[in-house]
Order: C-alpha cells, then structure tokens, then sequence
C-alpha cells in the first residue's frame, strides 16, 4: 500500500471509533462527566474543605489533575477493550483480517481512536472542573506530553485485554481488579508523604502513581515523584506494550484459527 | 495466462490435533467461475480461510494472481473479495458506513469509496436502505450487503462461502445472475455450496474435497461424463404395492410409492417406457431423483467414506 493508502486505511480506523463512541454518547462521554463532578463536590468541596492543604494547594486543586488523569486511563483503555472485542464477538474484525490494513496501521488507528475518547474525556472534566476550582499551568509542555502519552499506553493496554479476552467477562477483569486500585492508590487523592515510609516505596512500585504526578506537576508544579522520571517510565511501558500487542496480531492470537 | 488462485501442499492442523487439510493442490485460472465442493467439516471453509488470511496455515504455497501470501500478503489481499458464510459486520452500523469503511481499510479515499458503495448498492438492490442499521435488514439483504462490501475496492478475485445460504428461490437467482454478470465482466469467482444446482448452473470447473483431500478437481463437463447411472422417479396412475420387475433396470418403491428406476448411461430412455407399458404402468409425470451433479457428488463422498474406514480397518 502507499502511504497515502495506509494514511488512508489509518483515519478509516480512527473515525470508525470516533463514530462508535459518540454514537453511543450517554454510555461513553456521559457517566465519567457525571462521576468526576460527584468526585468534585464530594471529595473537593464538602470533603475537601475540612481536609485543608495538601502540597500546598488546597483539597480542590490538589485533586484535579489526578481525576482528570484517572478519567482519561479509563477512558482510554475502555474505548479499545470494548470496542475490539465487540469486533471480535461479531466477528466484524474479518472485515479488517481480509483487507490490506499492515498490523502497525490496525494497532495505531486504534490506539489513536481511545486516545481520542480518554483526551475528550479528559477535555470534558477538564472543563467541569473549572466550575469549582480554577486551573492554572506550571509546564504546558510537560502537562500535555504525560496526558497524551498515558492515553497511549492504556489504550494498547485495552488493546492486549481484548487481544486476549474470550467472553465479555476477561473484559471487565482487568478495569475492576487492576486499573481501578492502581489508580485510587496510585495518589490521585492524596500525597504519598502521608504515608508511614513502607508503603511510600511500596506506592513507588505502582506505574499509575508517576503517571499522575507527572500531570500534576504540569499542572501545579509539584510532584511526588521526578517528572522526566515519569515520562521515561511512561515511554518504557508503552514500548513493551507496543511490542506485545504487534507480536499478539501477528500470530493472530485469539483472531485467527 | 496468471492463475487467479493457486494452492500446493496446504495443510491444515489445529490446537486440538484436528486435520482439517491434509496437502491440498488446487488452480484456478483467471476469469474462471469455480466451486469447491464438500460435505459439512470437508475442509472448504479452511482452505478458503486460509486463502482469505483468516485462518492460518500450516503448511504449503498460496498465491493470488501471482503474489505469494507468505511475502506479498498485502498485494494478494487487494486483488481478493470475501463474502463469508456467516454475517461478519457490525450490526449497529449503518449500511453505507459498512460499505464505504471497508473501501478505507483498501486505501480507498472517501470520495472514491461513496461512489462505488452507491454502485454496488444500487446493483444489489440496497440503495434505498443505505442509510438503516445493519440489524435492521432481512437475512437476504444481508447477504447482499456482504456482497457489496467484498466488490467495494473492486477485486479480480471473488470468493464466496456459501452465498444463498438461507437465500429464497427468488433471490438466489437474482444473486446468481449478478454472479454471472460479474463473471462475464472478468472477475474470477470462486464459491463454495451446498446446492448443488448452483454449481451445476454456474460454475465452469470443479473441485470435490472430503476429509482435508481433494478427490476431484476437473471441469464439470468432465465430471458429468464420469455419471454412468441416473434415477428416475416415475408418479404412476395407480399405487404400485411392489416394484415392477423391468427388463434391464434395478427399480425400487420410495416412501411415497413412486417408482424409482435407475439407467445406466447408453441405456434407452424409452425401453424403460415399452417396459412399462407391456406392464400396463401408466406414468403421469417424471424427474431426476437428485440433479446430475448431486447424484455422481453423493456417490464419491460415499466411495471415499468406504475407502477411508477400509484403510482405516487396514491399518
């Protein structure tokens, strides 16, 4: 194929995805919007203000990038489990196992199509957010570098989820037991300095808390971790995931016979 | 001239140890309307899986037009169209959509892939509902839908999984006359079916497979030569209470009482009728048991069973 071809198949896949997430508006854009204004007013405002400070900030800005964060790797990586495996339980997947689509063009358009869904996402409570707290940015570059690149990651984390998932069950396993604790202990609520020192190293092991901190600090200008530290980690993690993903479509586990 | 299809040595096993080809040869030349032929699990679905790349092989040569799978897969893949057995599309999408992405995943940009979409769509009888949901449309409109979505990127080669399966009279015809259409413009189909009669209207070469081996592959005027006996089936006047004994031909009752009456081939059609009459049998109306193609079908997926449980019991 010429590259117009494959930039051509690419954006097929894209607005394919794009296409079926606002299709399905009031199942995939509404209910994050509604839980991340619960999670404003409860935990920000009636909460929030008993709490006082944390980093310096009060409750309020402290929390938001973490939650907007914690909206867009859900977000991400729901859009490509779903999705994929939808195509796989429909078997719709052939229509793209026949065509010339290489495997690399498959994975990006739809690494690219979650992508768009968790950094809509994370737009919208962005957006939200504004209604309680007011957000001002310390490292504009550093902020949209964490945020893109997380999407990216969790959205070829869905992407392996569905690769290997059989019944609509192995889809939920991962979101439930894995994705949410990361993420709730992963310091979106709090500063890991509260914690006694065992568990702060034991905080250190979980990939989710370098990925908030890194946004926070783009945000706020503070950091639990160094955030070119969680860049590189963000990077490393998403060339393993990468590599899975290729080498799972080229033996065409769990799509082909 | 290039083959539109050719297979040597494929085999087939899956996880479970199954072998479901067992070195398969098969050609198919340009511009030719082929069937493969088998009973349920023959290996039809596999070797077209495997040509379609939605099954992997084991072993063995594919090449489509030329190009080699194993190092030009994405060349092969452009010049082929798969209308699958089973409905393979999102059922939620709109008509058009289905269509016009499929023409994208081919490269195809919008403008060009809406103009296409609108003529197959039209050719199929599917314009005016392009813009219903898939789910929305009756089983035969669905197959046809398949059959747009295969033509969209406009392929050489056209490969069929059963396409009127499930198909009413009416539309089977009308799907068979596209078909033909398409044939007599260039396109190189290949089908696989269960109505036999399908085959023996449309296709020019033929390939009978059973049990992962092709026990024939030659033209189908070549095939129909090979059919030494028909059977008849003969509505008499008056029910018959036991066959009549016909100078020179086996005949039986069948479980409606009519009389059936095999003729080997040379055999005179009308001494069946003077056999008949110096009976006094007077027939009402006549009709081949099976169609031609069917009967010599049936009878060399059965010589191959007796010869595979023969080996079997050899072994």
């Amino acid at each position: 194929m010429t590259p117009h071809a494959l930039f051509t198949a690419f954006s097929t896949i894209v607005v394919r995805e794009i296409r079926r997430f606002t299709r399905i508006w009031a199942q995939t854009l509404l209910p994050p919007a509604v839980t991340m204004t619960l999670y404003f007013i409860i935990f920000g405002n009636l909460i929030g203000s008993r709490i006082g400070e944390m980093g310096g900030f009060d409750y309020m800005s402290f929390i938001v990038p973490g939650l907007i964060m914690m909206a867009v790797i859900t977000s991400s990586y729901a859009n490509v489990v779903s999705s994929f495996f939808s195509m796989k339980f429909q078997r719709s997947i052939e229509e793209l196992l026949v065509s010339p689509v290489p495997n690399w063009v498959i994975l990006a358009g739809y690494v690219c199509g979650g992508m768009a869904r968790g950094l809509g996402i994370g737009l919208i409570v962005t957006l939200l957010s504004l209604a309680f707290t007011r957000l001002s940015i310390h490292n504009l570059p550093m902020m949209i570098l964490t945020v893109f690149l997380t999407s990216a990651l969790f959205a070829l984390g869905g992407f392996i989820n569905a690769m290997l998932a059989t019944k609509f069950d192995d889809i939920s396993i991962v979101p439930t037991f894995v994705l949410t604790p990361l993420t709730y202990l992963g310091g979106v609520f709090y500063s890991i300095d509260l914690l006694p020192g065992f568990w702060q190293g034991v905080s250190m092991a979980n990939p989710i808390l370098y990925m908030v901190n890194g946004f926070r600090y783009g945000i706020l200008g503070v950091s639990d971790v160094n955030p070119f530290v969680s860049l590189g980690m963000i990077l490393v993690f998403i060339s393993v995931l990468a590599f899975i993903a290729l080498r799972m479509l080229e033996r065409g586990k769990g799509i082909r016979h | 001239m290039t083959n539109a299809l050719e297979i040597e040595g494929l085999t087939k096993t899956y996880g479970d140890g199954f072998q479901a080809l067992k070195g398969i040869d098969l050609h198919v030349a340009e511009g030719d309307f082929f069937a493969l032929l088998g009973p349920n699990g023959a290996g039809k679905s596999t070797t077209l899986g495997i040509v379609c790349s939605l099954v992997n092989k084991t072993a063995g040569k594919v090449r489509v037009f030329g190009y080699d799978t194993d190092t030009h897969l994405s060349d092969a893949k452009l010049n082929l169209g798969v209308v699958p057995q089973e409905f393979n599309f999102n059922q939620f999408e709109k008509v058009f959509d289905i269509v016009t992405t499929q023409a994208g995943y081919y490269g195809i940009p919008l403008k060009q892939a809406s103009a296409s979409a609108e003529k197959y769509l039209k050719k199929l009888g599917l314009w005016d509902k392009r813009n219903t949901p898939a789910r929305m449309l009756s089983g035969g409109m669905k197959r046809r839908l398949m059959i747009a979505r295969a033509l969209v990127h406009e392929p050489k080669l056209l490969i069929l999984d059963e396409p009127t399966a499930g198909v009413d009279i009416e539309l089977r015809r009308s799907m068979w006359t596209f078909l033909e259409e398409m044939n007599r413009q260039g396109t190189t189909i290949i089908l696989t079916t269960h109505y036999l009669e399908e085959a023996e209207a449309l296709c020019r070469n033929i390939a009978i497979i059973d049990h992962g081996k092709i026990l024939k592959h030659t033209s189908k005027k070549a095939l129909l030569q090979q059919l030494s006996l028909e059977t008849f089936v003969l509505d008499t006047e008056k029910t018959l209470d036991s066959a009549p004994e016909l100078n020179g031909f086996p005949t039986r009752l069948d479980a409606e009482g009519a009389l059936e009456v095999e003729v080997e081939k040379g055999q005179g059609l009308n001494q069946v009728f003077v056999e008949l009459e110096r009976l006094g049998i007077k027939v009402v109306s006549m009709r081949t048991k099976a169609n031609r193609l069917e009967e010599l079908f049936i009878r060399m997926v059965e010589e191959n069973a007796e010869s595979s449980k023969a080996a079997e019991g050899a072994a």
